[in-house]
Order: structure tokens, then C-alpha cells, then sequence
């Protein structure tokens, strides 16, 4: 048991960060260490007494963000406070005496109900409690991320393959680096103890991937086919990176003319950004921001489609573009105010993009086909395929 | 309340009547308040402490598990001895939550009470025999907490936690992981002492321990696992223990993690730091995923950093530079510095790019920052000192600069350097040492210092301009409030300047301030971190975390390797809840042992000729064994969760194959006298559940091969007939199992023309009749073999056994561990037909 002054260097190396971002995740004190993780604007921190991996608890911390949100839809310190009750619960049910002890959330889900409206109206009228009384099944089984006993109406699997694009483009225009990580996330509601297998049509494609635990790693060793029990609801069946031999196709460029004079309180300010190699898809969703150098103190802006905005605290510019049209190219143009009499700053900012395609894997990856086995019904099957950028920065 | 930090220990009593409340949320919030003030209320806690007595006897396994949970988390020292029955208990629950809330309980115990240890190692040690893979991890950190130095209890179930490895849950791999790595480095030699051993001479070549090997194999799967700790454990356990040449399989893992949350990066960029030092190599191909974006938190960007600078080499130098120089250009102030750094440790690495660097970092200090510009003088210093000569340009140029630039570092940094270099720069030092000397008491003691030193230095090569300047200098410094400086001054007007006391040392002063001094190596502030574990706090912090174990060094001698042999009667020791769940597993496991079994039958029949030959049979005994435990590993990876269907297939790919295997001819029953006990032992450590299996291995004459009873005495009035599997190839027939059979006349009257008669045959089984027996005398025991060819079922043969007086009706039903026929097979061969 613990007394809360140990969260006093955090508090310390909190106000020492200039950014949050910058709050180191590992804090040694006299008698303790802290751990920290960043998410949602909140911090989350560990207090830990002797030796332990770190990334053990990191990843652990990471795991608690992850159920919350999975609970309250939203992690947040509002959401925290409001459902504290549960919250107690959860952390009770995570961890004992300091090691993890269920961190399937679908386990979770069966021990302490998530809060949702209707039950709340339920249990103050009958009484009854989100905690379940009975030892959740899966626990003990062999598949220890499945609940049993799942019904649904309407049989239905869904696969997201979601690709990101992180690249780091130069000022003439030249790819820096350039790779691809993608995911396949899942929505699986099927009833019963459903075994499916999906194949790829170009399995090679895959350089280097890792699993949902339900994942059998025999049969996508000797045959490439991902063979697994879901688990129930959302989950990621598996994240991959695509070999670095392939040329990744850059669905984007941009234009940019960003100039400081000496001497003048004046800048220019201009980006296009303009389609390549979509594949006859079109962009949507194109955000571009750039942290702006301390210097400048507002900018006048004329964008010829969508809205921007400057926040002339943070220094960050953002505009949200919106859909490319090819035939009439998004640009933003104007001038930049400088602090008077400040000399020109020494670096241009770097621009970062995102963006948006639907019904494209920009690595070309396509699943070939899903098979169930084990139940007798016919599934709802269906794929999406999506690109977006990753960490996406044009260098000017 | 609680949550809100307040002290909520005054409503103790009120809050523990609720313990016994039926409502369910309530009784664990009630928990949760207990679990925080008992220790302050110990009396009153005591209350609280029936209820959860007539928990643990409930026959709800969640409720005897949430009281076992709570009771061991009240830190009352009364209640030791009960949360001691209740732990003992609990190990041999019936439920494995039960088992593993114990294995949970067992450091809570111990860290309020650590005379406990003994009781409670027994406990781990009963608890680390569990098979399930729910226990296993909960017990291997029982274990690291409690007593992490009885190595010995790991021998035994070693190959188990291997194999179960990959089912258990991910936390738990995390620490069975760091255990094993452990472990290895104490029960293992080092793959990599090749090298060095070969000068040594005399020794053995290596070979790696088939155990270790089994480690390696069945971690390396867990690179692929989502759990970033997992990840980093198997990383570190290749770093540790895999042979040179099978570490690089790491790396491509960990430059995936990359791509997770910062505080991830953050910890495996720094071991990535440790790492690549060692071995450059292995992330070399990664390079670009080093590469820094604008957005990364600094801290990220500064191990990035490392990583590059450690990564480079004459090839991809080029490509470096060209990155650090758009770094240099970065807002964040903090990261231009280091990059500079990063510049200056790259140059000295690399002689080629020496003159490109000092290049570029001379243009730096005409930057507008001057942070920027008093970082590169610093570096700029150190890259000097390796080759002085040529560079009386830039010296001269960075003495311009003393006029503008504030940083102490800096200032102090060109001083030493127009001091140490005056020679070449004769005209402007002096100018320097007078501006100096104007400014001397506005600055930092680290300036001052060394405007001591240029002085000095400047009244030995040059005494005539600077005399006067050196004078007033070290005047002024006599009087600084610092009392460093006024030691130095003092020290060096005694050294430097002629008085009729000074006497020898006077002569040597030049030699002393203008000595050759050794330029500085730049090196990496990770050098020095690879003696921690990697992956561990203490490596992360550079320094001793408390309980940090250190990673013992390889043993020169291998210990002995059987230890970790599973003995049988391990397993006869368990309890009979134990078996009543083996049996559940017993179709799969038992399929693998039976193929491992019979091979070794087939070894051992062969050595048996001479006890020379047995001997030498041992290790070939041994190989096979590692084949039956890798088709055991295989199978045994994801075959778990599947249940029943990859152990049919694994059953059909085992019996399927017999017919082309030529098996040795039936050879008589050797006799057991002269097979030397080393070899039992060896054969007993082989099976691995089941008793009766490994004494039949070596010959029905030791008389443990589990015989049936076909006919009992009193039903074949006299007559007793008992049957055994041989597992002996039937000679007339491959797909036929050989069935010997113990026929017993145990009458006073002779028994004739015994013989099997009319059988039954039930959709496609067949029997081969053994040759009629003519006559059996009273009391006589007569041995025959013969051949029942079951079709791979499991249903029962009946036919009738005659005599020249009665029928009897019999039926053998043979357990499937005896339909199996002995297969070699390769690995790929395995794959394919369980693909099959």
C-alpha cells in the first residue's frame, strides 16, 4: 500500500516536460520507479517497486486504455470520474497484486457488464449488479479469448484491411522512405464456436505479420492461410508490414513554395496537393497540418476548397481539403505575418498529410476467400479495403 | 473516497458488516476496501476473515477464488498459518483458476511473511508439476519472487513449461521467458564460445544441447505475438542465448514495434541502442526505419539517434549525413545538439567522412542559434584534436567567434583549443587572452578556468607579448570567489612563473602544459549497458533495479543434462484429480508418445546384443527421443486449442504409414539381465505419462508390460489365458498387431488342442490364428503370438478360444496407444501428412 506523494515526481518531470509528449516513460525515485504511458491526454502511471520488464507494464498500461475505451466508448477523464465504480472493478479483475491477471476483454465483459443505459434503467429497478456471478467459461477453456454460448440473429463477419502509408518525402519531391503497414481488423458476430480460415490471394506479399493470439501459427507457416476460432465482437486478427523490396506507389504529391525574406515582416505561403497512381480511386479525407516556425505571427489564407485554420498559440496550421478532384487541384495560398525585426527562421516547416482511400490496398493485397467450419449456418461475409496515410511528412 | 485519496479507515467497521452481503458488487467493493485498510485495522479485519473460510469451501470456483484472492491480500501477520492451509489447499483445488489464484497468493504470502519460504516452495514445486497452461505462468513468477535460486526444481519440468510455452497466456510467457533465459545460461553451454574454444584446443566441438535448441524453437513463433513484452522477451532470450548467426531473425520484430505507442519505441529503441552495437548487422537492413520524423517526441528522436549512429558504417555514411543535415535544420533545440553530437561520433568513427563532417560542422557556426554554434565548437574541439595541424584555418576562425558567443561550454571549449594549439595560431592568441582579461570577472568559473589555462600556456611559448597579461590574469584570479580558481591560479603563478624558491619543477612546466595529449573518444553512452539483462529496468535506467537478477555467465561445462529427464514416478505421484483431466488430453498426447515409444523399441532392440552396444545405444536413444518430443512440440503447438481434429489427423498420419515401413524382423525376446540399469534409467526417463509404457519398451520379461486378462481362472475353469501387446511387428501380416498370449493351465488335467476357433469377424477385422497347441500339461504355461488386424478402430475382437472339451467367448479391445506402428519421418514429411 502505497501513499500518493510517490505521484509527486511524475507531477515533477511532468511540469519539467515542455510538451506532453516528452514526459519520459520511465522515472526512477528513491524508492519506487513510475511508469507512465500518454493516451487520450491523460497519463496513466505505474508504480513499481523492484525489477520488471518494462515494457511488461507498459504494454500492460496500454491494455487498461484499451479496455476502458472499450467500456466507455470514450477514455476520458470525465469517464473516468463517472464510472469509477466500475472502473475499481475492472482494474480489481486486471490485475492481482501486481501481475495481470485477465486482460481478454471478452473475458471482462462477462465478469463486470460493460455500463450501458438500459442496464443502468434495469438495475436500479430490479437491483441486480454489471458483476457476474458466474466464472466466465473461457477462462478455463482452450480458447481462452472466446465466450461460449454467443447467438446472434444475423451471422456476420466483416474484415477491414486498413493499409497506412508512412513516408517521408523531401523537398524536391523524392521519397525518402516509404513503407506500408497494414492491419486486418475484424468484426466477427457468429454464433456458436465458428473455426474460420481466410486466404490471400498473394500471401507473399506479407513480410512480416503478427497475430491475435487466436491465430493458429502451424498452418500459416506450411500453408499461408490464417485458420482461427474469433473472438467475439472487434478484435485485430493481425498487422503486417509489407516487404521493403516492393516500391510503394504514393498515392499523393504535394506543391509547396513556403518562403521567409530577411528583413521583411512578410512570408509566402502556398500548397497544392494534387493525385498520383490512385488507381482511378478517388482521395478523400485529405488533412494537411504543419507546426509553423515560432516566428510567425499570423497568416492570411485563401484555400481553394475546404477550410484551414491557425491557431496562433501552438503555431499549427491545419486544412482540412477534403476530396481531390483531379481536374481542379486543392491549393492554399497567401502570406504569412512575421514577428517584426525577428530574423528569418532557419527551417521550413514540415508538412504532414493525411489522407483517405476507400476500396484500395495500396500494397495490392487481396483476400481470396473466407471458409467457416464447425457451424452448420451460412455467414454474412464481407471485406473493405482501405488505405490512409500513416505517418506521412512532406520535408520543405 | 478511496479513489479521491482521502482516509477512509474510520468507517472500518461499518464497511466490513457488508462483507457477508449477498449483493455481489457490493461484496467487491467491500474487497476492494479491505484489500486497502486491513493492515491499519488489524483487529477488526479479523471479523471479515470467517467469511471468506466459508468461501474458499464453496462450490463455486469463482467464489473459492476471489476469497482465496482477498484473504491472501489482508496483510494481517495473525492470519499467516490460515492463508498458509488456505494456499496448500487451493494447489490441489480441482479448478486450475482455483490453482492459479494460489500460485498468485503464494508471493502475497511471502512478502508478509518470508519464513514461509520452505512451506511455500514446497507449494511451487507441487504447483510447477500442473500441466495446464492457465497455472504455468502464475507460477513461474511464484517462483522468480520467492525463490528465484532453486534452479533445481525448474530441471524437471523444463521440456514442459517449453512445450506449453505457446499456450499459455501472453503475460504469463513474458516472465516464463525471462525464467528460461536464465535457466539456459546456467544448464547450457554458449553457442558462440566456438571462436575462442578452437584456440583453447582439446575441447569438444560444439554441439547444442537438444534441450536448448528446443527452447529456441519453440520461443521463436512468440516474435509474431501482438503483445509488445512478449516480443521484447523472445528478443532478448535470442540476444542471449542463439548462436551468432540466428539472432538476426529479431530484429525485423522489434523494428515492427516501432511502429507502436512511444513509451513502446521508447524502451525497445533503447535496447535496439544496446544491440546495435554489438551486433550492427543485424539492423542494418532497417536503416530507414530509424529515420526521424519532425513529430516524434524528443526523447524518441535522441535513441533514434543513437541507433543511426551506431548503425553507420563506410557504406551508408553518405545516406546518414545527408539525413543528419535536415535534422540539423529541426526546431526542437535539444535534437539539433545531439545530431551534432551524433555528427562528431560519426566522424571519428569513420575516418573517410572526417573532413566532410568538420566541414559541415564549420558551417554550423555561422548558424544564428547559439546553441547550435556552441555545440559544434565543442564537437569541433574533439574532431580537432585527432589532427591539429591542418586546421589552423578553423581555429582562427573560432576565435573570432569568442566575441559572440555566451555559452560557457563553448567559450571554454575555444580557449582550450587556441591554447593548446597557440603555435599555429601565433598572432591571435595573445589578441584573445587580452580580451579575455578585459571580461575576465563577468564569466563562468568554467571560462575562467581556462582563460588560466591559455594564459599559462601563452607565457610559455610566448612570454614576451603575454607576460604582463598572464600577470593580471592570475591577479585577478587570486581574488575569485571561487576557490578553484584561486588554487589554480595560485598553483600555476608557483609553477610557470621564475622565483628563486621554484626549483625543478619550473623546468618541466612547458612539458607539463604542452604535453601531447591523447584526443577523446567519442563512444556510445550504451556501451556499457549490455551486462544488464536487456528488456529489464535495470538496463532501461542503467543502473541496479532492486531485485535485479543478474544474468548468470555460461557455464565452461555443460551440467548434467539428464536432470531434466521427466521421471516416471513424477507422474504416478500425482493426484487422482490430475489424471481424471490427463484423460481429457490422454488421445492426443498419448498418440505422439506411442509413435516416440515404439522407436525407441526399435533402437534399443538392436543395441541389446551386447551390454557394449547398449551403451552404445544411449545417445542415439536420446536423439529419438528429442524426435518423439518434437513431434510432441509440433502437434503440440496449436493443436491444443483445436481439440479433437488435428488429433485424428495426427493419428491416421501415424498409423496410415505402416504398411511401408520395413520393419527389423521379430527378434526373440531379448533378456533383460544383461541390459545395464544406466540404460533403464535412460528409457525411464523417456516416457512421459505413462508408466506402463517404459518398462515394455525394454522387454515383457521385466514383467511390467500391462497384460489384460482374456480369461479368468474361475470362468475358464482352470484355464487363465492373459493377453499383452507385444508391439512387436506381426511377422505374417503388417497391418496386424501382435497380441502375445500368457496361456495358464492351471487344472490337474491336461488341456488339448487349444486353438482359436469361429471367430467373429466384425467389418473387417481379421485374425491370424496362433498354431493350435497340442496339449498343455498341468501347470504348464505356454507363450503364443497372435496377429488381430483391428482396421485402426478401437472395437473389440471377439472370437472363441477352444479347447478339446469347451468354447469360450472371448474379445480383446486394444487401447489406441497399441494400433501405432513405430515411423521414421523427417520433419517435412510430419508437416505434410498432418496437413493431410
Amino acid at each position: 500500500v502505497g501513499s500518493r506523494s510517490v505521484c509527486d515526481y511524475f507531477f515533477e518531470a511532468q511540469e519539467r516536460a515542455s510538451e506532453a509528449e516528452n514526459v519520459p516513460p520511465v522515472i526512477p525515485t528513491p524508492h519506487h520507479y513510475l511508469l507512465s504511458v500518454y493516451r487520450h491526454k491523460i497519463f496513466f502511471v505505474a508504480v513499481i517497486q523492484s525489477e520488471v520488464p518494462p515494457l511488461f507494464v507498459i504494454e500492460f498500461l496500454h491494455r487498461v486504455v484499451d479496455t476502458f475505451q472499450d467500456y466507455f466508448g470514450i477514455c476520458s477523464e470525465v469517464m473516468i470520474k463517472d464510472n469509477v465504480v466500475v472502473v475499481y472493478e475492472v482494474l480489481e479483475e486486471m490485475l492481482d497484486n501486481g501481475f495481470p491477471l485477465a486482460t481478454e476483454s471478452n473475458i471482462l465483459k462477462e465478469l463486470i457488464k460493460p455500463p450501458t443505459i438500459l442496464r443502468t434503467v434495469v438495475n436500479t429497478i430490479t437491483g441486480s449488479t454489471n458483476v457476474g456471478d458466474q466464472l466466465p467459461t473461457g477462462q478455463l477453456s482452450v480458447v481462452p479469448w472466446r465466450r461460449t454460448g454467443v447467438k446472434y440473429t444475423n451471422n456476420e463477419a466483416y474484415f477491414d484491411v486498413i493499409e497506412e502509408i508512412d513516408a517521408i518525402i523531401d523537398k524536391s519531391g523524392s521519397t525518402i522512405t516509404a513503407e506500408i503497414q497494414g492491419v486486418i481488423d475484424a468484426c466477427v458476430k457468429l454464433t456458436g464456436m465458428p473455426d474460420l480460415t481466410l486466404s490471400f490471394m498473394n500471401p507473399r506479399l506479407l513480410d512480416d505479420v503478427s497475430f491475435h493470439p487466436c491465430v493458429r501459427f502451424k498452418r500459416w507457416e506450411s500453408e499461408r492461410i490464417l485458420s482461427f476460432i474469433p473472438p467475439d465482437g472487434n478484435f485485430r486478427l493481425l498487422s503486417y508490414h509489407v516487404s521493403a523490396q516492393n516500391l510503394v506507389a504514393i498515392p499523393v504529391y504535394v506543391k509547396h513554395n513556403i518562403s521567409f525574406r530577411d528583413g521583411s515582416s512578410l512570408g509566402r505561403f502556398e500548397i497544392t496537393v494534387g493525385p498520383k497512381q490512385t488507381m482511378g480511386k478517388t482521395i478523400e479525407g485529405v488533412m494537411v497540418s504543419s507546426q509553423m516556425p515560432k516566428g510567425v505571427l499570423n497568416m492570411s489564407l485563401t484555400p481553394s476548397q475546404g477550410t484551414h485554420v491557425f491557431d496562433p498559440v501552438t503555431k499549427l496550421l491545419s486544412w482540412d481539403v477534403g476530396k481531390i478532384n483531379p481536374q481542379k487541384l486543392p491549393s492554399l495560398k497567401g502570406t504569412m505575418s512575421l514577428q517584426a525585426g525577428a530574423s528569418k527562421p532557419d527551417e521550413n516547416p514540415t508538412i504532414n498529410l493525411q489522407f483517405k482511400i476507400q476500396q484500395l490496398a495500396i500494397s495490392g493485397l487481396k483476400v481470396n476467400r473466407l471458409d467457416m467450419y464447425g457451424e452448420k449456418y451460412k455467414p454474412f461475409k464481407g471485406i473493405k479495403y482501405m488505405t490512409k496515410a500513416g505517418k506521412f511528412q512532406v520535408r520543405t | 473516497m478511496i479513489a479521491r485519496g482521502k482516509n477512509a479507515s474510520d468507517l472500518f467497521p461499518a464497511v466490513v458488516k457488508n462483507v457477508a452481503c449477498k449483493n455481489i458488487e457490493v461484496k467487491k467493493l467491500v474487497y476492494v476496501y479491505l484489500v486497502r485498510y486491513a493492515e491499519e485495522q488489524q483487529d477488526l479485519a479479523l471479523l471479515s476473515i470467517s467469511t471468506f473460510q466459508r468461501g474458499l469451501k464453496d462450490p463455486n470456483q469463482l467464489i473459492r477464488a476471489s476469497a482465496l484472492r482477498v484473504l491472501s491480500s489482508i496483510r494481517v501477520p495473525i492470519i499467516v498459518p490460515i492463508m498458509m492451509l488456505a494456499i496448500k489447499e487451493a494447489a490441489s483445488d480441482m479448478s486450475p483458476y482455483v490453482r492459479k489464484t494460489a500460485a498468485h497468493a503464494i508471493p502475497k504470502l511471502y512478502s508478509l511473511d518470508s519464513d514461509q519460504k520452505d512451506q511455500l516452495i514446497e507449494v511451487i514445486e507441487k504447483l510447477l508439476a500442473d500441466k495446464t497452461t492457465l497455472v504455468a505462468g502464475s507460477v513461474v513468477m511464484a517462483f522468480e519472487e520467492v525463490c528465484p535460486e532453486r534452479i533445481d526444481l525448474i530441471h524437471k519440468n523444463y521440456r514442459k513449461l517449453c512445450n506449453l510455452l505457446i499456450d499459455v497466456e501472453e503475460w504469463g510467457q513474458v516472465v516464463i521467458i525471462n525464467m528460461l533465459t536464465r535457466y539456459a545460461r546456467t544448464q547450457f553451454l554458449s553457442p558462440n564460445q566456438n571462436a575462442e574454444a578452437a584456440s583453447l584446443a582439446k575441447r569438444k566441438p560444439y554441439v547444442m544441447d537438444p534441450d536448448h535448441r528446443l527452447l529456441l524453437r519453440n520461443t521463436k513463433p512468440l516474435l509474431q505475438s501482438r503483445n509488445a513484452a512478449v516480443v521484447m522477451a523472445v528478443a532478448q532470450l535470442y540476444f542471449h542465448l542463439a548462436p551468432k548467426a540466428e539472432v538476426g531473425v529479431i530484429a525485423k520484430a522489434l523494428v515492427r514495434l516501432l511502429r507502436s505507442h512511444s513509451e513502446v519505441q521508447y524502451v525497445v529503441l533503447q535496447n535496439v541502442a544496446t544491440m546495435s552495437i554489438k551486433r550492427r548487422g543485424m539492423f542494418e537492413p532497417y536503416l530507414k526505419s530509424f529515420y526521424i520524423r519532425s513529430t516524434d517526441p524528443t526523447q524518441i528522436k535522441i535513441l533514434k539517434l543513437e541507433v543511426l549512429t551506431n548503425l553507420a558504417n563506410e557504406t551508408n555514411i553518405s545516406t546518414i549525413l545527408r539525413e543528419f543535415q535536415t535534422y540539423i535544420r529541426s526546431m526542437d533545440k535539444d535534437f539539433v545538439a545531439a545530431t551534432i553530437q551524433a555528427i562528431g561520433r560519426c566522424a571519428t568513427n569513420i575516418g573517410k567522412v572526417r573532413d566532410t563532417c568538420l566541414n559541415g560542422l564549420v558551417q554550423l557556426l555561422s548558424n544564428r542559434d547559439e546553441l547550435v554554434v556552441a555545440e559544434s565548437v565543442v564537437v569541433i574541439k574533439k574532431l580537432l584534436q585527432m589532427q591539429p595541424a591542418q586546421h589552423s584555418e578553423i581555429i582562427k576562425h573560432m576565435a573570432k567567434l569568442t566575441d559572440n558567443i555566451q555559452v560557457p561550454m563553448a567559450r571554454a571549449s575555444i580557449l582550450w583549443l587556441i591554447g593548446e594549439y597557440c603555435e599555429h595560431v601565433p598572432k591571435i592568441a595573445p589578441d584573445v587572452l587580452r580580451k579575455m582579461a578585459k571580461s575576465f570577472t563577468n564569466e563562468e568559473d568554467i571560462v575562467k578556468l581556462q582563460v588560466i589555462n591559455l594564459a599559462a600556456k601563452l607565457y610559455l611559448t610566448n612570454s614576451k607579448q603575454s607576460k604582463l597579461l598572464t600577470q593580471y590574469v592570475l591577479n585577478l584570479a587570486k581574488y575569485d570567489q571561487n576557490y578553484d580558481i584561486r588554487d589554480r591560479a595560485r598553483f600555476i603563478r608557483q609553477l610557470i612563473v621564475p622565483t628563486e624558491k621554484s626549483g625543478a619543477l619550473n623546468k618541466y612546466a612547458k612539458k607539463l602544459f604542452l604535453a601531447q595529449k591523447p584526443a577523446p573518444i567519442l563512444e556510445s553512452s550504451f556501451k556499457d549497458r549490455d551486462h544488464f539483462q536487456l528488456g529489464s529496468l535495470s538496463h532501461l535506467l542503467n543502473a541496479k533495479a532492486v531485485g535485479y537478477q543478474e544474468l548468470p555467465d555460461w557455464p565452461d561445462e555443460a551440467p548434467d543434462p539428464s536432470v531434466r529427464n521427466v521421471e516416471v514416478p513424477e507422474w504416478t505421484k500425482c493426484t487422482s484429480r490430475e489424471k481424471r483431466k490427463e484423460k481429457v488430453e490422454k488421445p492426443f498426447y498419448s498418440d505422439s508418445e506411442g509413435e516416440s515409444g515404439p522407436t525407441e523399441s526399435a533402437d534399443s532392440g538392436e543395441g541389446l546384443g551386447s551390454t557394449v552396444g547398449c551403451q552404445a545405444e544411449v545417445p542415439r536413444v536420446d536423439e529419438g527421443h528429442e524426435r518423439g518430443m518434437l513431434a510432441w512440440s509440433t502437434a503440440g503447438h496449436r493443436a491444443v486449442p483445436t481439440g479433437l481434429w488435428p488429433a485424428r489427423a495426427l493419428l491416421t498420419a501415424c498409423v496410415s504409414p505402416c504398411p511401408p515401413v520395413t520393419p527389423p524382423p521379430p527378434q526373440p525376446v531379448p533378456t533383460s539381465n544383461i541390459v545395464s540399469t544406466s540404460l533403464v534409467t535412460d528409457l525411464e526417463g523417456l516416457t512421459l505419462t505413462d508408466t506402463s509404457l517404459a518398462p515394455a519398451l525394454l522387454s515383457p520379461a521385466l514383467g511390467a508390460l500391462r497384460s489384460y486378462e482374456l480369461l479368468h481362472r474361475m470362468t475358464g475353469e482352470g484355464l487363465s489365458v492373459e493377453y499383452c501387446f507385444s508391439r512387436r511387428p506381426f511377422p505374417h501380416d503388417a497391418h496386424m498387431v501382435a497380441v502375445q498370449m500368457q496361456i495358464c493351465n492351471n487344472t490337474d488335467a491336461e488341456v488339448k488342442s487349444l486353438r482359436i476357433s469361429a471367430p467373429k469377424p466384425l467389418s473387417g477385422t481379421r485374425i491370424h490364428e496362433f498354431p493350435e497347441i497340442e496339449s498343455l500339461a498341468p501347470g504348464d504355461t505356454a507363450s503364443v503370438v497372435m496377429g488381430i488386424d483391428f482396421c485402426d478402430s478401437t472395437q473389440a475382437a471377439n472370437f472363441q478360444l477352444c479347447t478339446h472339451t469347451r468354447h469360450f467367448y472371448v474379445s480383446i479391445q486394444p487401447p489406441v496407444g497399441e494400433l501405432m506402428a513405430p515411423v521414421f519421418m523427417s520433419e517435412n514429411e510430419f508437416k505434410k501428412e498432418q496437413g493431410e
